[in-house]
């Protein structure tokens, strides 16, 4: 296609860290990979819920979540890889319309795990385009510094569903690992959440 | 047809009573009933997938949210949900799946042999308690023991509902 991901200016790190800065009581879960890395990196928290797994499940946990949490914001951030194996969920979450949940592409078309193979939206497949005729009634893809400032608040809290592209830089960054104990990772997000075991 | 056509309430009943709030669910002809008496409920979340492992990771979401679900399929949809069950091993979430088995008894389709033949054993390999029923009698008591085991003991559980309890169905496809 045109220019290639790896000279986009947007870079994951900071989106994920600005979006996080005020998340107030937000419910956070980070598809497996970059975007785990990523919500880690910007502070662990008991109500992120980063994925070591799960492919393509990431939306739809989100989903579960929303709808069992209205008065919470859900905001699902995840790579396009895993969007991508899951897509099928964003027809399931635009049929359910929760109001509450946001989901963020970080869309640096590659599998960034695997040795930054190319995913389907390095030739072009439009993350925002599927969402858009799914029926998400908030949509955007964000290429510039300024368009995300303007979308931030959106993202944070707009009547969704709603549904962003970030294209960011493909780059090796450094791991920055979450706790990888499953039943851990449940157990704190509930206690936090729930007060409950 | 059926051997009784009281099972999907008896199941609807045992869903109430156990405070499941979502209900995902890939349609099969056998589930007709209980879809529709899910969607009517106004405690109850019906939620449609493109395809049943979504619902695996949905009631996950569910549960970290604080409710309870259980899912719906035919058995060609288990063998769709087997990666995604390790989401629910690994983190050791409570799962209720409720199965209609195709492919065991006067199965038109030979392609739904494959998998009705082996979708108790595969979820099995996947770390699911699988229990078969094929009494339309004991479905009721089998559901509410599997959530029992599942939502107190944090574990992935499936009733197996046989294809002789539902009927054998032709290309007719009727309603219920």
């Amino acid at each position: 296609m045109s220019e290639s991901s790896e000279s986009f200016g947007l870079r994951r790190r900071d989106i994920v860290a600005a979006i996080l800065a005020k998340r107030g009581d937000a419910l956070v879960i980070g598809g497996l990979g970059s975007a785990a890395w990523d919500i880690t990196a910007a502070g662990d928290s008991p109500l992120n819920f980063p994925l070591w797994g799960a492919m393509g499940g990431t939306v739809a946990i989100a989903l579960g979540l929303a709808i069992a949490q209205p008065g919470r914001r859900v905001l699902a951030l995840s790579g396009d890889g895993d969007l991508l194996m899951g897509i099928g969920s964003l027809a399931t979450v635009a049929v359910q319309a929760p109001g509450n949940l946001a989901i963020v592409a970080l869309d640096n078309e590659r599998y960034g795990e695997t040795g930054m193979q190319e995913t389907a939206t390095a030739s072009g497949v439009d993350l925002t385009g599927i969402a858009r005729a799914c029926g998400f009634p908030i949509v955007a893809t964000i290429r510039e510094e300024a368009e995300f400032a303007a979308a931030l608040p959106r993202i944070r809290g707009a009547a969704g569903p709603c549904f962003f592209t970030i294209k960011v830089r493909a780059e090796k960054l450094p791991l920055v690992l979450p706790p990888k104990d499953g039943t851990e990772l449940k157990q704190r997000f509930r206690r936090a959440l729930l007060g409950a075991s | 047809m059926s051997e009784a056509t009281t099972w999907p309430d008896d199941i609807f009943r045992v869903l109430r009573a156990a405070d499941i709030r979502q209900v995902a669910y890939v349609p099969d002809a056998g589930h007709t009933r209980l879809i529709n008496l899910c969607r009517a409920d106004k405690f109850i979340r019906a939620v449609g997938l493109t395809t049943e492992e979504e619902g695996v990771a949905l009631l996950a979401g569910a549960w970290l949210g604080g409710q309870r679900g259980a899912l719906l399929m035919q058995s060609s949809g288990v063998g769709n949900c087997i990666n995604m069950l390790s989401l629910i091993t690994q983190c050791r979430f409570p799962l209720l799946t409720l199965v209609t088995m195709r492919g065991q008894w006067g199965e038109f389709n030979p392609w739904q042999v494959p998998m009705g033949q082996n979708s108790g054993e595969q979820l099995r390999l996947a770390g699911t308690l699988v229990y078969p029923v094929d009494e339309a009698q004991r479905i009721g008591e089998t559901v509410e023991q599997a959530a029992r085991l599942a939502f107190e003991g944090g574990i992935s559980v499936a009733v197996l509902i046989a294809q002789r309890i539902i009927g054998s169905k032709t290309f007719g496809k009727s309603e219920q």
